[in-house]
């Protein structure tokens, strides 16, 4: 190599990331936490990372920690691909690859200062949307009224018991959680989380509404949603696609005009009108 | 800048003259037809070619290319390919596409593994002489370009008017001793080769302004052309490989036999090919045919130029007609049939 690239950043370079701590948070989603050998990584709630296992190759992870974690970063990963299954061999101690963090970030911390807040999660969808969740109860002056949809496929797929428990606590949180279908032990609300959604209509007015989940979920939560009237730039979905590069060039996760990795992955609904890809 | 006017000889032994000092690369014929390839002697350059197999996107993205190695979990350094090579033949339609590779390869993130490359090449432009079978460049503004080259040469019978536009350009042009400025009688018949370029480079007229068809596609997202076209096509990404401004690639790890070390490359990939936008779960965003052949064009005509001040991403070379096999690729075959369609506003 000579000297005539050196000094410039490469974005395809992961950067070194050591294994804190492992665990399996239900038989399909493994929980780490990571801390950079370099400096720490700077994030805010909304962004993703390209997790780097070298031989296998890199897969665009969501960020599951808030910033206001400290040093270290939390993931969670489905076993569901080669370099998610590479990732649930790994043990505490090993090390990674880790280029990011990526995407705009836009979950709107700004603009929704002072505001209530609704977060719809789908699934592992809650993984993305507890890095704001705990963002907002870390700075809980700052926000209104929080309310917290969760709807799984079963019990056994719940993710963070210890946590949704002391959100369900909360005297200034508003927690509701359905399963699709439940067990004899579930004494818990059933059916899809859209059918929380008239359970919280005083909620739902002038909030912010954060929505992420399963492609197929999106349809209908947005279908209630306008049932109930929520305005379209009051709504933000974290949509997935497939990435390669995470840096705006290969083309693999455009919706239309837009690169997921780069002007995404949260979008304001209202910057989605014509976007006919996105949903 | 100078603009001299070199000899046909007298270029064949500036050529020779690169060949012996490091990496010469140009168009030399191929059958009947024409490519880019390495050039062993002057004799193999062929710059009154109509149009190459495959566009020069090669010798800045190649079909595989190293990003990074790793020796272990962890431990990844750049791998960078630095050497220093001369380009030679580039017509104004592939120039115009490598400008616009150049501003999406630097805005948003740098990408230092293509200027790695484009930094250490030295162009040499060539204005058309002969038109290929299915060029639309005319009318696509590309017929004749005025910058992003090194040295721009156009033939004007027995020589050559050579300007040179950089630094580089210069220093290249010095090695043609006998040549001389460019006289004004010069400069004139250089005019009249843009002037007829900029009309006859038009195999397919399209039949609106090129700077029309961002809002054309703007109407035109659920026009049944899209599933009509794609009923025959075989998904097959040629019209991707062909295209000079197609650049989208994969990113794959090729692991040694010691299952330690290794590199992670990226390799050209088409957003017609089937399982480009395929997640794990076998979630397919792009799952319908017709849906992949509008998004190129889509790419070409309204998503692209919305990223690069409005310039259009097809270049009008006419490769993809060429290539695609059930005939349905030609630009200007569907947005002309847009325009009866829908009219223009």
């Amino acid at each position: 190599m000579c000297n005539c690239c050196a000094e410039k950043k490469d974005i395809y370079l992961p950067a070194p990331a050591a294994i804190q701590e492992v665990k399996m948070l239900n038989g399909t989603e493994l929980y780490l936490r990571l801390s950079m050998d370099g400096s720490p990584l700077e994030y805010v709630p909304g962004q993703f990372v390209e997790v780097s296992i070298a031989g296998i190759g890199e897969a665009p992870i969501s960020i599951s920690s808030s910033p206001t974690l400290g040093d270290s970063f939390e993931l969670v990963v489905r076993k569901i691909g080669n370099v998610t299954n590479a990732i649930h061999n790994l043990k505490k101690g090993d090390k990674v690859g880790i280029r990011g963090p990526m995407g705009k970030g836009v979950y709107p911390i700004e603009q929704t200062k002072g505001k209530n807040l609704v977060f719809i999660c789908g699934g592992i969808g809650l993984v993305p949307q507890r890095s704001f969740i705990n963002y907002v109860l870390d700075n809980r002056e700052d926000y209104g009224i929080v309310t917290i949809l969760l709807g799984t496929r079963n019990p056994s797929e719940r993710l963070f018991h210890s946590e949704l428990e002391a959100w369900s606590r909360r005297k200034d949180v508003k927690f509701l959680e359905t399963v699709d279908k439940g067990d004899e032990k579930w004494k818990g609300n059933v059916g899809v989380v859209t059918t929380l959604i008239p359970k919280i209509e005083n909620e739902l007015k002038d909030a912010a509404v954060l929505i992420c989940g399963p492609p197929v979920m999106y349809k209908f939560v947005l279908m209630s949603l306008k049932e109930q009237e929520v305005t379209s730039d009051r709504i933000y979905l974290n949509l997935e696609r497939k990435m390669k590069c995470g840096v705006g060039k290969c083309g693999h996760c455009q919706i239309n005009k837009y690169y997921v990795c780069i002007d995404g992955p949260v979008f304001c609904q209202s910057d989605l009108k014509d976007v006919p890809e996105a949903i | 800048m100078s603009i001299k006017k070199i000899s046909k000889d007298e270029f064949r032994l500036v050529v020779d003259k690169l060949i012996g000092k490091g990496n010469v690369f140009g168009v030399k014929s191929k059958g009947d037809k024409f490519d880019y390839g390495q050039l062993e002697s002057s004799k193999e350059l062929r710059l009154d070619y109509d149009v190459t197999l495959q566009p020069p996107k090669k010798y800045f993205q190649p079909p595989v290319e190293t990003l990074v190695t790793y020796q272990g979990q962890g431990n990844y350094n750049s791998q960078y390919d630095c050497e220093k090579f001369v380009l030679i033949g580039v017509h104004p339609y592939d120039m115009i596409a490598i400008n616009q590779m150049d501003i999406l390869f630097s805005q948003d993130n740098y990408d230092s593994h293509y200027f790695a490359r484009r930094n250490n090449a030295t162009i040499v432009a060539c204005d058309v002489v002969n038109a290929s079978q299915n060029v639309f460049a005319s009318s696509m503004n590309t017929a004749v370009v005025k910058d992003g080259f090194d040295v721009l040469l156009t033939d004007i019978g027995d020589s050559y008017i050579a300007e040179a536009a950089t630094q580089k350009g210069e220093e290249l042009l010095a090695l043609a001793q006998k040549a001389g400025e460019a006289t004004k009688d010069d400069l004139h018949k250089r005019q009249a080769v843009w002037d007829k370029n900029k009309k006859e480079l038009n195999k397919h007229q399209l039949n609106c302004s090129v700077t029309y068809l961002p809002k054309l596609l703007e109407r035109a997202y659920n026009n049944p052309i899209w599933e009509e076209k794609a009923k025959t096509c075989f998904s097959c990404g040629s019209c991707n490989q062909v295209c000079p401004t197609c650049y989208c690639f994969n990113v794959q790890d090729d692991v040694n036999w010691d299952l330690k070390s290794g590199k992670r490359e990226r390799a050209w990939d088409g957003c017609l090919l089937d399982g480009f936008t395929k997640v794990a779960g076998n979630h397919e965003f792009r799952n319908n045919r017709a849906d992949r052949f509008r998004h190129r064009l889509y790419r070409k005509g309204k998503y692209v130029p919305s990223k690069i001040g409005g310039q259009i991403a097809c270049v009008g070379c006419g490769r993809c007609i060429g290539a695609c096999l059930p005939d349905i690729a030609n630009p200007v075959n569907v947005y002309n049939k847009l325009i009866d369609d829908i009219g223009i506003i």
